[in-house]
């Protein structure tokens, strides 16, 4: 078991012949995802690594049966194509596309509201879920399949993290990365129930970061919705300066919001154990998995 | 992209929300010819921060004479680091009330919402944390936008908390609904996360008037406002270039990197990732060293850029050591491994340069650097102590005076097997 995708997930490309497109489609082609077809305006009738290319989403699901996006088209291109895919039918959507204009996604997440689709993303490094499928950005080598989940606002945390429990022993359910736009499809509120309907995991790491009130928003969940499984969390940012944006859009202190003691502290006192380094995020994990 | 006062009026005055008359000096002479023109005027120096008036750059002259002293006097200014470039000539406003009327970014909703206040004059902030019910929200269907029963509710929410303009609530309603739309439909149109006007005063007479106004565009949508973005490095830059900006942060924004400086700081920090370079931050921290930056490469940097990125941290001389943090995913080892050794190589860096390298493409990427002499280690925290160890905690106030000369040999990069690898500190006399 797992959330989101599995090995029967049915993926479509959108933008499968852009330079980044292609080399992390056949990335996902190696780790044994599903890719059943390419979408590209203008090259439909074609081919691209092994799989039929379509002008429209629309023509791509019906000729193939795909259920789920894979979205890696440029920023001013991404929040329409989201909006084809829900359009379409799509089950999942996953845009990784970095730098999109926010009113635009503003927009998207209104459309896919109402539709089928659930969008993760965008700026984000994807879902993985181990030794069955991934879609975006994380190495294929580091998952190994196990016990934990993982939900992360950082591409490059996830893969740590993921790394560490995998050399620890504990492996993974699905990993979400959930991206670190300050408009998101999917925040933590969105997958902790995810995880929580689903038997084989049995702890979940939540990597947060500064910025925005999700870390806060998913400790309220935590408290209320009483989730009976072990949360391991850690944040990033305690050294940046408030006012200063570090790099993701998201992850700027302004006013009092946003800072990572208020995360750290919430998350604590909704009962997650808060780790200080990815290191004692594994620590943790154990600990908490221990009977 | 925050915009000046002035370049904000002209977006209201453009769509129909009327501001006060006014004329941009970049002159004092120009200053004078605008109080000619205008009358009485407030002086106001353009600058991207709050706090102009304590500053005292904010003046209200009668005569051109005044004018054309007050503008010069303001034009020599720097409000905390930035100069001023320009001064905005404003007629004044006999105010019967003020108001707030906003639209801004609401991440938890995702959505813009509508703000109003009878509340205005001050920091909306302050008065949402004061008085909570004086602040009447709204978030429009991002494709309709609001409509006017929604105004009018909004409207007379807010104007509940106001008795004194109980009498006049119906036409001034009637007055707030298309002024709410155009508003948020500029906002939507410059695609601005924040765009507020505060205060919205009412006059005797029953206008409304935007007498202050903030405008920010998103950074990620700045290239479809491109002559927003040119005319606002014109009044930020002047002719020397100074932009009231941390040097360091303005040379990075020049080179396309995203950097952040953290002034003192002994060791630079690269990494691939928002996240993971944050995370390099407070381990450095952690270790107890002194992080001198933040500088996020992005995802699938290529070689020059990561060339580029150890040019620009280099470029404080407090920098002491360097710390590469690489975990590849659409990011490829193999290219950032070419970056770090053509940099070394041309750049001759001297000071200690830790790196630590794992994820996609990382056997061909520690083949490239290992041959170069550079052994990469594969965990972080080590990877950390390590830059520590070689840096020293404390090195603030110490000046990298052993920083080789450009074009000086490069560090040979030998560095001992085991993981970290580091290449020693490396001296070129000058």
């Amino acid at each position: 078991m797992a959330i989101l995708i599995d090995r029967s997930t049915r993926v479509l490309v959108q933008g499968i012949t852009g330079r980044e497109g292609s080399f992390h489609t056949r990335q996902m082609q190696d780790y044994g995802t599903q890719v059943v077809a390419g979408v590209v305006p203008g090259r439909g009738g074609g081919e691209a690594l092994g799989v039929p290319v379509f002008d429209t989403v629309a023509e791509a699901v019906a000729a193939t049966g795909a259920d789920t996006a894979f979205t890696i088209v440029p920023p001013p291109f991404a929040a329409d194509a989201v909006m084809e895919a829900a359009a379409a039918g799509l089950r999942l959507g996953v845009c990784v596309t970095e730098g999109i204009p926010v009113l635009d996604m503003v927009r998207a997440t209104a459309f896919v509201a109402g539709t089928a689709m659930r969008l993760i993303g965008p700026n984000c490094p994807g879902v993985m879920t181990a030794g069955e499928s991934k879609i975006g950005f994380i190495p294929n080598h580091v998952a190994r399949p196990g016990r934990v989940g993982v939900v992360a606002r950082s591409g490059t945390l996830t893969y740590e993290v993921i790394q560490g429990l995998s050399e620890a022993g504990y492996g993974e359910t699905t990993a979400v990365g959930i991206g670190g736009d300050p408009v998101l499809g999917s925040t933590f509120v969105d997958i902790l129930p995810l995880f929580a309907k689903d038997p084989a995991t049995r702890a979940v790491v939540l990597v947060g970061e500064i910025g925005g009130s999700d870390e806060e928003r998913a400790a309220a969940w935590i408290r209320e919705s009483g989730f009976d499984k072990p949360v391991v969390a850690f944040i990033s940012g305690r050294t940046a300066p408030p006012g200063k944006r570090m790099g993701h859009a998201g992850a700027i202190i302004s006013g009092t919001t946003g800072s990572a003691q208020g995360k750290i502290d919430a998350l604590a006192a909704a009962g997650a154990s808060v780790a200080g380094t990815i290191e004692d995020v594994v620590r943790l994990v154990g600990a908490r998995l221990a009977p | 992209m925050k915009l000046l006062e002035y370049q904000a009026k002209r977006q209201f005055a453009r769509v129909g929300i009327r501001v006060p008359a006014g004329r941009l000096a970049r002159t004092p002479e120009e200053a004078a010819a605008a109080a000619g023109e205008l009358g009485r005027v407030a002086i106001k120096a353009q600058v991207p921060i709050g706090g102009r008036g304590k500053a005292g750059g904010i003046a209200v002259v009668d005569t051109p004479e005044e004018a054309r002293r007050e503008a010069a006097r303001i034009l020599a200014m720097e409000i905390r680091g930035y100069p001023v470039r320009s001064v905005w000539c404003e007629s004044g406003l006999e105010i019967a009330h003020e108001l707030y009327l906003g639209v801004t970014l609401d991440r938890d909703r995702r959505r813009l919402a509508l703000i109003l206040s009878a509340a205005g004059g001050m920091e909306i902030e302050e008065v949402a944390a004061t008085s909570p019910d004086r602040i009447a929200k709204l978030w429009p269907d991002p494709f309709a936008g609001p409509l006017p029963f929604e105004v009018r509710a909004l409207a007379f929410s807010a104007l509940a908390h106001a008795p004194v303009l109980a009498e006049t609530r119906g036409r001034l309603v009637a007055a707030l609904v298309p002024l709410a739309q155009t508003l948020h439909r500029l906002a939507v149109d410059l695609d601005a996360v924040t765009c507020e006007i505060n205060p919205l005063v009412l006059t005797p007479d029953g206008e409304l008037v935007a007498a202050d106004g903030k405008l920010e565009v998103d950074e990620n949508a700045e290239y479809r406002h491109q002559e927003l973005a040119a005319e606002l490095a014109l009044d930020l830059e002047g002719e020397d270039g100074r932009t009231g900006e941390d040097p360091y942060e303005a040379d990075a924004r020049r080179r396309g990197l995203t950097y952040v400086h953290l002034p003192g700081g002994s060791i630079g920090c690269i990494g691939n990732g928002a996240g993971l370079v944050m995370n390099t931050l407070d381990l450095v921290q952690q270790m107890g060293g002194r992080p001198n930056n933040f500088l996020d490469i992005g995802g699938g940097a290529g070689a020059e850029k990561v060339r580029n990125a150890l040019d620009m941290v280099l470029s404080d001389p407090d920098v002491r050591g360097v710390f590469v943090n690489i975990f590849g995913g659409i990011t490829r080892g193999d290219e950032v491994a070419r970056g770090i050794v053509q940099a070394r190589d041309e750049l001759g860096i001297s000071v200690p340069l830790v790196v630590r390298m794992t994820g996609t493409n990382e056997a061909e990427g520690r083949q490239i650097l290992a041959a170069a002499g550079i052994v990469p280690g594969t965990s972080a925290p080590e990877a950390a102590r390590k830059i520590v160890d070689l840096v020293g905690g404390d090195a603030a106030d110490r000046r990298a005076a052993d920083r080789s000369a450009p074009g000086g040999s490069p560090a040979d990069g030998a560095a001992a097997g085991g993981s970290p690898a580091a290449m020693p500190p490396h001296r070129v006399p000058r």
